[in-house]
């Protein structure tokens, strides 16, 4: 008898603690396969001229920007990356910008538009967009100078988000998971 | 004004639940009919305050009273009025406030059908009753209250999630919580018999049309969940092992499992404790699944929003399990079953395999919807279980099930003997065989869905001969024609004739779901307008693309001409729909459905440019309707084993009243 309620007891509650450490965690939360892993190379026309290869960036830190004109919180992002931009470029810090599922004309208007003076490359056939498992647009990664990505952020970004981040990946901090949108934050 | 009364009422029904659980324990000590009477009318109290509550948050959600917080976020002024009062569970606090409404239904229909009878037991399950409705109700008057009010009040609400606005909205969700709740009856008088200590068969008896009913519910919200998902989420799949699936198919397992033990019980007096055993883990599973929902703690497309609302249902989790599993332990002295099978070939141990079946089959899925919290603790790493796993694991134990569905019915109490078996068994066989080979030839060669078409064939023969038997016996007797033998013989004995079209029910369910399963394909293109892509027998093709505003949202539609063998059918416009209040389009697939087989597309994208493209998602999954169908047989079956037909005829003939040499205790 005794046994049988000692037996009980134990499997209840050893169920019932499983349920209630579930309150402790995420269940949304998934980790990012990309975070602290080699960033998978790539070289892409620029919007301008020439082109990009990312291991000709090895020893920056790269702050890279999967973006479209014709997406909103791209638009809203837009100004605060421009100004990250100029507060970091002398300091070893190189923004890419790649613009995917646009037409050309498009594109060139929108950094017009904001007066963006970092360079923006091109990614027609979408491969790099693939590679980087870029799921919606915005999404942004963050390599450090040793060409690991430390920092994946989907949706838009505000301006205290990235410094913070940039910061990390200039010290080799590599993030405990990936960011999500800012949309708030940004206007 | 409506949020005080509503509030107001929610409070007061609160007392009266708590009165409700005073009063039945005054009761047994003291004897005196006032304190039955207080239970009673606390009872209906409850019952009449969450009425109030009720149809005051439906008053709210119809006049869009957007200060009232949960209107404002579940309702917009274009919201068409029945998807503003299937607000009322579309979203955690109303789901809750009508589950306690559903509950208090039961609760009052419970005290006045036993208001004369089961005098001893019946304190204890209104105790119950009451006791489970303190718990919904605190939650709703405390943590997740639907009249808390909203200042300032906004101009406009938010609305319902879009894929929430569809006709099944009106009926899934309250058949499942009716399901649920449904099995509060038994389990109630399961309590009630441990308590008293009166362990015979008489709780089973007197709930068995509860259960019965709830399980029916249990299986419709199910399948209408599946139609749901089949037809709106635009995957062209009727069933994902999500979580939240789960979390409603389980309390399905040991309540029906329970309803064929409690046979073996009636007639044998065996197996009560497991019996017992299984009735409070069917009302365990249902308050489980409310909390896998609520609480946020696994991944699922279904998730409600969560708050504290989860630590209150853990906590009454841990209520139910560790006071039901007491209770069992405290009585065990009493319940010493004797387990005497005289024979593993025999009714008995038919029934008892497909309990055991049955209850595997609940603990790998039960074990599948938590691995990844116990992963996550245990190793620290996150892992989502997939369909391959239940796939896997729980067909073959659902093929046994179907066998023994075949067998159990037939075979004889106690001890077959040979001649009961060649009689029972011998031409169903040889027909299932028969049939086996010619599905072979015919083209099935997985095992799989080959092995549930054969079993399928010998429940129906099954079936099929034993009736057909028992109406020519009835002919020779009472010299009445075949279908007027047929009525007769159903009417006296409605458990097993309704127990048999509810299997047929299941049989067309089975096949539907091997033959679905196993033979769809699937194809994916992109077209310019005037080309067309060949899936199966069909050529689709696209013919241009439609916008339309909608109330709610803008509507894109695109337009395939659709040609069987070369013949037109039809055209097809699957559609993407855009609410402003979300990120992505949601999907309106199309259907040409038929009993062989569903053309199902989808619409996946376009050119917003020039219109002149479009994707498209097209498959072709033979015999789904088949899984609808057996819901209607289900729903047939069940209502000719409920429906009192033998108490209407007991008037004439008192020798109806005897169904297969046993008084039908619960008749009427």
């Amino acid at each position: 008898m005794w046994r049988r309620v000692v037996l009980f007891v134990l499997v209840a509650v050893s169920l019932l603690s499983l349920l209630g450490y579930g309150f402790t965690r995420d269940a949304k939360e998934i980790p990012s396969p990309l975070i602290a892993r080699p960033a998978p190379p790539f070289a892409l026309p620029r919007l301008d001229a020439g082109t990009i290869a990312l291991e000709s960036l090895r020893g920056k830190v790269v702050f890279l920007n999967f973006w479209a004109s014709w997406c909103a919180p791209c638009r809203a992002e837009a100004p605060a990356l421009e100004a990250a931009w100029l507060r970091y470029r002398d300091r070893d810090v190189v923004f890419v910008g790649v613009d995917i599922q646009d037409k050309e004309e498009d594109a060139r208007a929108f950094l017009r538009d904001f007066r963006i003076t970092y360079p923006n490359v091109r990614d027609v056939s979408g491969k790099v967009a693939i590679d980087y498992g870029v799921w919606g647009i915005p999404e942004t990664f963050i390599i450090d100078r040793d060409g690991r990505i430390t920092y994946k952020h989907v949706g838009a970004l505000g301006r205290a988000t990235i410094t913070a981040k940039i910061e990390e990946a200039l010290r080799g901090v590599v993030s405990a998971s990936e960011g999500r949108g800012e949309y708030g934050a940004t206007r | 004004m409506t949020s005080t009364i509503g509030y107001g009422s929610l409070l007061l029904a609160t007392l009266l639940a708590v009165a409700g659980m005073i009063a039945p324990i005054l009761w047994r000590r003291t004897g005196r009919n006032a304190f039955f009477a207080s239970a009673l009318a606390a009872i209906v109290g409850q019952f009449a305050f969450v009425t109030v509550a009720g149809l005051a948050l439906v008053y709210a959600l119809v006049t869009t009273d957007f200060s009232i917080r949960y209107v404002a976020m579940n309702t917009t002024r274009a919201t068409p009025i029945y998807y503003r009062v299937t607000g009322l569970w579309g979203a955690l606090e109303g789901s809750l406030l009508l589950w306690e409404w559903i509950l208090v239904i039961f609760a009052a229909l419970v005290a006045w059908q036993y208001r004369h009878r089961e005098r001893e037991l019946l304190p204890w399950v209104l105790f119950v009753f009451s006791g489970v409705s303190v718990f919904f109700l605190a939650v709703t008057a405390f943590a997740s209250n639907p009249f808390e009010t909203l200042a300032p009040i906004p101009a406009d609400g938010r609305g319902l999630n879009p894929l929430l606005e569809d006709t099944n909205m009106l009926t899934h969700p309250p058949l499942l919580y009716t399901g649920f709740v449904g099995l509060t009856v038994p389990y109630a008088f399961a309590v009630a018999a441990l308590i008293t200590g009166k362990l015979d068969d008489g709780w089973v008896v007197a709930t068995r049309k509860w259960t019965l009913t709830a399980w029916f519910f249990l299986s419709m919200g199910n399948l209408v969940g599946a139609w749901w998902s089949y037809h709106v989420l635009g995957w062209g799949g009727y069933w994902a092992w999500d979580p939240v699936e789960n979390a409603a198919f389980m309390p399905w397992l040991p309540a029906t499992a329970f309803l064929h033990s409690i046979q073996i019980q009636e007639r044998r007096g065996m197996l009560k404790t497991w019996n017992l055993a299984l009735i409070m883990l069917a009302f365990a599973l249902t308050i489980f699944g409310t909390f896998l929902t609520r609480s946020g703690i696994i991944s699922s497309i279904h998730a409600f929003s969560s708050g504290p609302v989860g630590l209150f249902f853990l906590g009454f989790l841990a209520l139910v399990v560790l006071g039901s599993g007491g209770l069992l332990l405290w009585r065990a002295g009493r319940l010493r079953d004797r387990l005497e099978l005289d024979s593993m070939v025999s009714r008995e141990s038919a029934f008892l395999f497909g309990n055991v079946v049955l209850v595997s089959a609940l603990f790998a899925i039960f074990f599948g919807t938590v691995f990844p919290l116990l992963s996550e603790a245990v190793a620290g790493v996150k892992v989502s279980v997939g369909a391959p796993y239940f796939t896997g694991v729980t067909a073959p134990l659902f093929l046994a099930l179907v066998f023994l569905m075949g067998v159990g019915p037939l075979i004889a109490w106690r001890r077959a003997s040979w001649d009961n078996l060649r009689r029972n068994f011998l031409w169903p066989a040889a027909i299932a065989l028969a049939a086996g080979g010619a599905f072979a030839a015919g083209g099935f060669r997985d095992a799989y869905p080959l092995l549930a078409l054969t079993l399928c064939v010998l429940v129906v023969a099954g079936i099929v001969f034993d009736t057909a038997r028992a109406v020519d016996a009835r002919r020779e007797i009472a010299g009445e024609s075949a279908w007027r033998a047929l009525a007769t013989i159903t009417r006296r004995n409605q458990r097993r004739y309704g127990g048999f079209v509810v299997h047929l029910g299941i049989v067309l369910i089975v096949m539907g779901l091997a033959v679905s399963m196993s033979y769809s394909i699937e194809r994916e293109a992109t077209l310019d307008r005037g080309e067309s892509i060949d899936i199966g027998r069909y050529r689709l093709t696209f013919e241009g693309l439609t916008a339309t505003q909608q109330p709610t949202h803008v509507r894109v539609e695109g337009l395939f001409r659709a040609a069987r063998d070369g013949r037109e059918v039809g055209v097809l416009n699957p559609a993407l729909k855009y609410f402003p209040s979300q990120q992505s389009p949601i999907g309106r697939a199309v259907m040409r459905i038929s009993l062989t087989e569903d053309l199902y597309v989808i619409l996946s994208g376009f050119s917003n440019v020039e219109q002149r493209q479009a994707t498209l998602k097209a498959l072709v999954r033979p015999m789904v309707v088949w899984i609808w169908l057996g819901g209607g047989v289900l729903t047939l079956g069940t209502l000719l084993t409920v429906w009192p037909l033998a108490a209407r005829a007991g008037a004439a003939a008192p020798a109806a009243a005897v169904a297969g040499g046993r008084v039908e205790a619960a008749g009427g």
